[in-house]
């Protein structure tokens, strides 16, 4: 009985340690991960910042402005004046459509006409 | 245990039997069981104190041992943190109101060389010159042949200069990365900006500071590792900016000035959306400050803040205001407004000496008349007239976020005598900066309270001091609407939006001091718009424009910051958002008629 304690315990000791060194690999594959991961943040949001940068430049108002003016046969984009402002009543209703479903020609596809019948007489 | 009986019959008897006194018996065995007692006690206390020994021991010499580990290892960053990723420039960006990047952060590379690792330095100084071409290769042969063992060579080179200097092959030519502060937009907005530089410099890393403007002034907040993920957002509008410059550089060369300003603020919160000071320069490659000559003919002097001119006429509507706020005149109150008028020995004059009799107080606001304000400002004397001034910020710096504001110190009469009363109420005599009068004009438009204007954007109006009652800021915007409709402004009426403004000329007084120039003048037209509730003022600043179309010169700021005001409402209103108010044309064919009764 005393020999079966030890064998026992023994086991219970190595199936620890193999659970604390499984653990401490995960975890240690876990950081690697995590760092990995962190570099790849660090250079996306370095190429973010350098995009940024780039999209600004590139949209810096005497750029757009002489885009404007090379292509002003084609787009005639003019600054903004006071009369491109619109009041809501000289904007046009949509045209009317109508709306309602077609019904004609509509097959019946019940097999139950009492019931048919049944709530149309009720109503 | 069996245990020794103390009286144990088989000793006692015979001792009774030989006539001894048993008790002795009784007595030697209790001093033996106590012995025996003793004995173990003791041997367990020598125990327990060898364990608490050994105890100690042990946890001290971990301690020991893991403190020797700690001051012998290297240290190491900690592998995982969450906030490693957060930190992403030495500075944090600078926004406009809409999140547009007016300066950001760019990673470069420096290159340095270390003469003692080159194999070839004539063949590396010939190569650096190739591709640096302001270089001199004398000098860099010099260098690296020379005792030095390190030298910059440049601060900042882009990538394909990098790989250029990399083609050359010499390992003493090195290179360090570098954060630069890049500006996308170039000149606009370079007074605000300022501009960065290095600070203290390594191979590896270096300080980026700033050098002048909001990048100076907050240096401490962009520095700021916590605040760093957080653009600083400013008030100005990146579009609007880009407008206001646009057409102030193309009136400042219509009008021939040698240099304009521009203020466009907020009156109720107090937000600069633009500021323009020309000529301007690129904080990209700022330029150096002058050494000799005056500092405000550098393109680095920003007229809009740091730039104190008299700017006449457009002061007149702050005394005619005070006065009426006193309850001295209402705004139909005639005022006689003919000469002669002798204040402390001087003569007092009108523009081209006219005479315009005897005049309401809002005409003297509109037909501009000098006699009229003066006599209106002795009424309220000296006293009265600093303090009002005071009040909407005339006698100190404006307390702007810009390194620069400071030295925007307005100049005031040493003495105030009553000649400077009179001058001052029609804009002489006191020197102030356009962004001053901003704040001025804004105390009126806004119906009476002083606002600081800002840099910085704000969620909520500011609640200022109040300078005049509501009903008198009316009166004003209403006279200041009229100098537009019917006075001197004539020409600062927009398409759509109603804008009421007073012009200013001012001769310019001479550097040498005594007197004035002649033909030299700063024309200032102060504006606000829409007039009737106005959202924002706008003051335009020139500096010596002549306007050159008619057959006389004209100088005056009617026929030259008018114009040019009236053209940047026309294109920044729309930007705005505000809304025109169009004149209803009658429909055609239609014609009105009323039926009356009896017909």
């Amino acid at each position: 009985m005393r020999s079966l304690f030890y064998i026992f315990s023994a086991l219970v000791v190595i199936g620890l340690a193999y659970w604390a060194y499984y653990e401490n690999y995960r975890t240690q594959d876990a950081i690697n991960h995590a760092e990995r991961l962190e570099g790849q943040i660090a250079t996306s949001r370095q190429r973010l910042r350098v995009l940024n940068a780039e999209w600004a430049y590139l949209n810096r108002p005497t750029r757009l402005r002489e885009l404007a003016d090379i292509n002003f046969d084609r787009l005639r984009l003019m600054p903004l004046e006071a009369q491109q402002f619109g009041r809501i009543d000289e904007v046009d209703y949509p045209p009317e459509v109508d709306l309602r479903l077609d019904f004609s020609g509509s097959v019946s596809i019940t097999n139950q006409p009492d019931l048919q019948s049944g709530t149309g007489a009720d109503q | 245990m069996i245990r020794t009986p103390l009286r144990p019959l088989a000793r006692i008897l015979p001792a009774r039997a030989k006539g001894e006194n048993p008790d002795a018996i009784e007595r030697e065995n209790i001093r033996l069981r106590h012995e025996v007692m003793r004995d173990k006690s003791r041997r367990r206390a020598e125990g327990r104190l060898l364990v608490l020994g050994a105890t100690f021991v042990c946890a001290f010499g971990v301690i020991g041992l893991r403190m020797g580990v700690l001051a012998q290892t290297e240290p190491a960053e900690p592998r995982t943190s969450a906030a490693g990723a957060d930190i992403l420039a030495q500075r944090a960006d600078i926004v406009d109101r809409q999140g547009r990047i007016l300066a950001t952060n760019f990673d470069t590379h420096s290159l340095y060389a270390q003469p003692q690792q080159m194999i070839e330095p004539e063949r590396a100084a010939k190569g650096l010159v190739k591709i640096f071409p302001e270089l001199t290769e004398e000098r860099l042969l010099r260098d690296f042949t020379g005792k030095r063992k390190f030298l910059w060579i440049k601060r900042k080179i882009s990538p394909e200069q990098m790989q250029a200097v990399h083609d050359i092959g010499e390992p003493g030519l090195l290179f360090g990365p570098r954060e630069m502060r890049l500006y996308p937009n170039g000149t606009l907005a370079a007074h605000v900006l300022g501009g960065a530089g290095f600070g203290r410099e390594g191979v590896h890393a270096a300080e980026v500071i700033g050098v002048a403007g909001i990048e100076k002034y907050y240096d401490d907040r962009l520095r700021d590792p916590a605040q760093n993920s957080q653009p600083l957002t400013l008030s100005l509008d990146l579009s609007v900016q880009a407008a206001v410059e646009r057409v102030l550089r193309g009136g400042m060369n219509i009008m021939n000035a040698k240099g304009a300003a521009a203020v466009l603020m907020d009156v109720h919160t107090g937000e600069v959306l633009s500021i323009a000071s020309l000529p301007d320069f690129d904080p990209n490659d700022r330029p150096r400050p002058l050494v000799q000559g005056n500092a405000a003919d550098s393109p680095l002097f920003n007229r809009a803040v740091q730039g104190v001119y008299e700017l006449g006429s457009t002061f007149k509507i702050f005394a005619t205001a005070q006065a009426m706020e006193l309850g001295l005149v209402s705004s139909g109150t005639i005022i006689d407004t003919s000469g002669p008028m002798r204040v402390g020995g001087f003569t007092i004059g009108e523009f081209n000496r006219k005479n315009y009799g005897k005049i309401s107080v809002s005409d003297v606001i509109v037909h501009s008349s000098n006699r009229g304000t003066g006599r209106i400002a002795l009424q309220i004397g000296a006293e009265r007239q600093q303090e009002f001034l005071k009040s909407l910020g005339f006698f100190k710096p404006v307390d702007f976020e810009m390194i620069e504001a400071s030295g925007g110190q307005p100049l005031l009469p040493k003495r105030w005598t009553e000649l400077s009363t009179v001058t001052i109420s029609y804009g002489h005599g006191l020197s102030s900066s356009p962004l001053h009068l901003a704040a001025g004009y804004a105390a009126i438009a806004n119906g009476g309270r002083y606002v600081r204007p800002t840099l910085l954007k704000q969620d909520a109006p500011q609640e200022g001091l109040r300078v005049m009652s509501d009903e008198i800021a009316r009166e004003a915007r209403l006279m200041l609407r009229k100098v537009v409709t019917e006075g001197t402004a004539s020409m600062g009426e927009v398409p759509g939006y109603a804008v009421g403004g007073k012009t200013g000329t001012a001769d310019k007084p001479k550097e040498s001091g005594g007197g004035y120039y002649e033909d030299k003048v700063i024309a200032t037209f102060a504006s606000m718009f829409p007039a009737d509730d106005p959202k924002y003022v706008l003051i335009v600043t020139l500096d010596e424009p002549v306007e050159t179309s008619g057959d006389k010169p004209r100088r005056t700021a009617g026929w030259t910051a008018v114009p040019i005001s009236s053209e940047i409402v026309a294109r920044v209103a729309p930007l705005l958002g505000l809304r025109p108010t169009i004149e209803h044309t009658p429909l055609a064919d239609i014609t009105q008629v009323s039926l009356q009764d009896g017909d």
